[in-house]
């Protein structure tokens, strides 16, 4: 986790909210590292993680988690961490039919799916379970990212709806957080990316959006971070507080800085 | 094991990417370099493959991709297990060489090659490779019989005497190993290391006209043929592991041309929304997994200009992990521009992976063009052409966009970072002639 992130934020590994659903968001840039953040910030927080990892294999984020300070293979020996690997399950259903449902059945179908089997897998693997010893503090989904799944033939409303029965279970039964990455098409005119992301932007509690800077590449500052507190249903809400900040990736944190106040340019 | 990662910085791990075996679940790819319980074995459990490195920011091992230039831009090679994306330039002229390139470099470092193609025959394919540069100040190493070429006489070294009394011959296997190598174009591959290599080729006309039980996937038949066959190919040569007892561990090169293509029985190029839409973003998200569990590479051309829905073009590129777009001038109206008057095309870097990592090997500068000459293919920044330097062929490390790379900035290209270049490449008595140069508009 980044503790600059952790102080914009103002949370910390102890005092994590719950029941929240936090989307993050990129366009024009790459947001990977939001989702490295808040990775190794609920294993830190001694929450249970069920970690859908459908972009990249299961080392990348073990030795990004290892710069960060956790350990991705010792969370997962312990029964902290349960991981999809997406592109692994992908090739084992491809070419090897499995006879129960797997996960990412719907590979295997012409038509576009429903998520239904990835839900079930989700809610078994963050199922609290009574037992004598120490339970985690609580359970959190982490999705990387939805906009593969509309890449691989699911529609947005069955993500919409997968994304509202964890929110339904984990949130609100659970007492949990579901954090998901979205990617913005931005003027690609992708429709389905679009009413994915409104969707998901509405139910939210904190949406954090990285951008590219407008006016093109820069070699100081990566990227521009919006972050926006929601309180999705209640009516009468005061404005939402939003706050932008521009970063820098390093090779084992972010660090952010006020608009303008790069230390190249200061 | 230690939570805190004492390794972090210092890990190189050759082959960490790739995932355990698929049958057991015990990798058989070992780590290189100090564990992390600190003891300093240091040993490396994986022999060192032919053609490939460990990259420096990383360990990630790394191919060449044929061309030195474009190795330096992508950050010193291609990772083993990713995918690079070649957009094609609108009349499909510049790609075919790079998917040349990486080929060649393939046969000459003896890795085993899979070549996919739904217009060319693989076999005509591989008789059409550049053929390998010979270095005049040593020789390449080979054995006679192998090699066809004749060995270059003995140059008595006028300045750099002591040089001539190394030995030239590099003990080494007929793999060549040094890491990217230079080819000439106008010379074909000699015929006696195509047949010493080893190449599978996948010709979908011959591979669909068979019969075929189509399983309700909505994966086009000849995608669907060509994952099964890179799948074959992977599982039974061992590339993925599978096979331990195999003693030398090579990479497999995959070489796809023309992936999207009409040809290929997708309709993506044709029409807007069309039935398979989903089919090409399908196998590209397929095809990783195989990658990421395999030591291979792969190269796909991929005619992004054809393709009707801009949306797509967004999810491959999210999909691939290299993506580099060439952008010819042949009857565009750069063509006449004073600035591109030796060049023939641009060449954008539009991706990077982040791999193993939070960063990437980022640069500055980002208006690169192409140049084919008579014998090489060389990538070169406008922006030091304008300045009236000949620019050599290798480069600097030069930048690569991350996503940044808008319809917009395609036309900015021209723009030279002139403070940047100003303080580490240019005495102070050329700075007010560039800077008259540039002011008076003559760019």
């Amino acid at each position: 986790m980044f503790p600059e992130l952790n102080n914009l934020l103002n949370t910390t590994p102890e005092g994590a909210e719950q029941g929240k659903l936090t989307l993050l968001c990129d366009a024009k840039t790459d947001g990977s590292f939001l989702v490295h953040h808040f990775l190794s910030f609920y294993l830190k927080a001694n929450c249970k993680v069920c970690f859908v990892a459908l972009v990249q294999s299961f080392s990348h984020y073990n030795m990004v988690g290892q710069k960060l300070g956790v350990s991705l293979t010792t969370a997962r020996e312990r029964g902290q961490l349960v991981v999809l690997e997406g592109l692994k399950s992908a090739v084992d259903i491809f070419f090897r039919p499995q006879e129960e449902p797997h996960p990412l059945q719907f590979l295997r179908e012409a038509n576009a799916g429903d998520l239904q089997p990835l839900y079930a897998f989700v809610r078994d693997a963050l199922e609290p379970v009574d037992c004598g010893e120490a339970a985690w503090r609580c359970p959190v989904l982490l999705v990387d990212d939805l906009s593969v799944l509309l890449s691989l033939g699911v529609g947005p409303v069955a993500v919409l709806d997968f994304v509202h029965y964890c929110r339904a279970t984990v949130c609100r039964e659970w007492k949990g957080n579901v954090v998901a990455l979205v990617h913005d098409s931005g003027d690609a005119e992708d429709e389905e990316s679009d009413v994915l992301l409104n969707g998901l932007s509405h139910q939210s509690h904190l949406i954090l959006r990285a951008e590219g800077l407008a006016t093109g590449f820069c070699k100081d500052v990566h990227g521009q971070l919006r972050i926006l507190w929601r309180r999705p249903l209640q009516p009468t809400t005061p404005r939402d507080r939003s706050l932008t900040y521009q970063y820098k990736i390093q090779d084992k944190s972010v660090s952010f800085f006020a608009k303008g106040m790069s230390p190249a340019v200061l | 094991m230690a939570a805190a990662g004492t390794c972090g910085t210092g890990t190189r791990s050759t082959g960490s990417m790739v995932a355990a075996a698929s049958t057991n679940n015990v990798t058989s790819f070992q780590r290189r370099g100090p564990r992390a319980s600190g003891a300093d074995s240091g040993c490396s459990r994986l022999v060192s493959i032919a053609g490939t490195r460990p990259s420096v920011r990383n360990g990630q091992l790394l191919v060449s991709t044929g061309l030195p230039a474009l190795d330096q831009l992508l950050g010193g090679g291609l990772a083993v297990g990713t995918v690079l994306l070649i957009e094609e330039d609108k009349y499909n002229i510049y790609s075919p060489l790079l998917f040349k390139y990486f080929l060649a470099e393939g046969i000459v470092s003896g890795h085993a090659l899979l070549v996919a193609s739904a217009k060319e025959d693989p076999a005509d394919i591989l008789q059409k490779l550049p053929a390998p540069l010979i270095d005049d100040s040593y020789k390449k190493e080979c054995d006679e019989d192998v090699c066809s070429h004749k060995m270059e006489p003995d140059i008595k070294m006028k300045i750099a005497w002591r040089y001539q009394l190394l030995p030239k011959m590099e003990a080494g296997p007929v793999s060549s190993s040094r890491f990217g190598h230079y080819y000439d174009i106008s010379k074909r591959i000699p015929q006696e290391l195509i047949e010493t290599s080893k190449w599978h080729g996948f010709f979908l006309p011959e591979k669909i006209s068979s019969a075929f039980n189509v399983e309700s996937c909505s994966l086009t038949p000849g995608y669907m043929k060509l994952l099964q066959f890179i799948q074959n190919i992977i599982y039974k040569e061992g590339f993925d592991g599978s096979n331990p007892q195999k003693k030398q561990k090579n990479i497999l090169r995959i070489g796809i041309q023309n992936l999207g293509s009409p040809l290929w029985g997708d309709d993506i190029c044709c029409t807007e929304n069309c039935d398979t839409s989903h089919s090409l973003t399908k196998f590209l998200y397929i095809l990783r997994g195989l990658l990421r569990t395999s030591l291979s590479a792969c190269i796909i051309t991929m005619p992004t200009h054809l393709i009707q829905n801009k949306a797509v073009i967004a999810r491959v590129t999210n999909l691939s992990d290299t993506v580099v777009g060439l952008e010819s001038f042949i009857g565009s109206e750069k063509e006449t521009n004073p600035l591109y008057k030796d060049y023939h095309g641009l060449i954008h870097i539009r991706q990077i992976p982040r791999l193993n990592n939070l960063i990437y090997d980022i640069s500055d500068v980002k208006d690169l063009a192409f140049k084919l000459k008579k014998k090489l293919f060389t990538i070169e920044s406008t922006s030091s052409r304008a300045h009236g330097r000949s620019s050599c062929g290798t480069m600097l490390r030069y930048p690569t966009a991350g996503h940044v790379e808008s319809s917009q900035t395609r036309d900015q290209t021209l723009i030279p970072c002139i403070s940047r270049q100003i303080r580490y490449r240019w005495t102070t008595r050329e700075i007010p002639e560039y800077i008259f140069n540039y002011i008076s508009g003559q760019v």
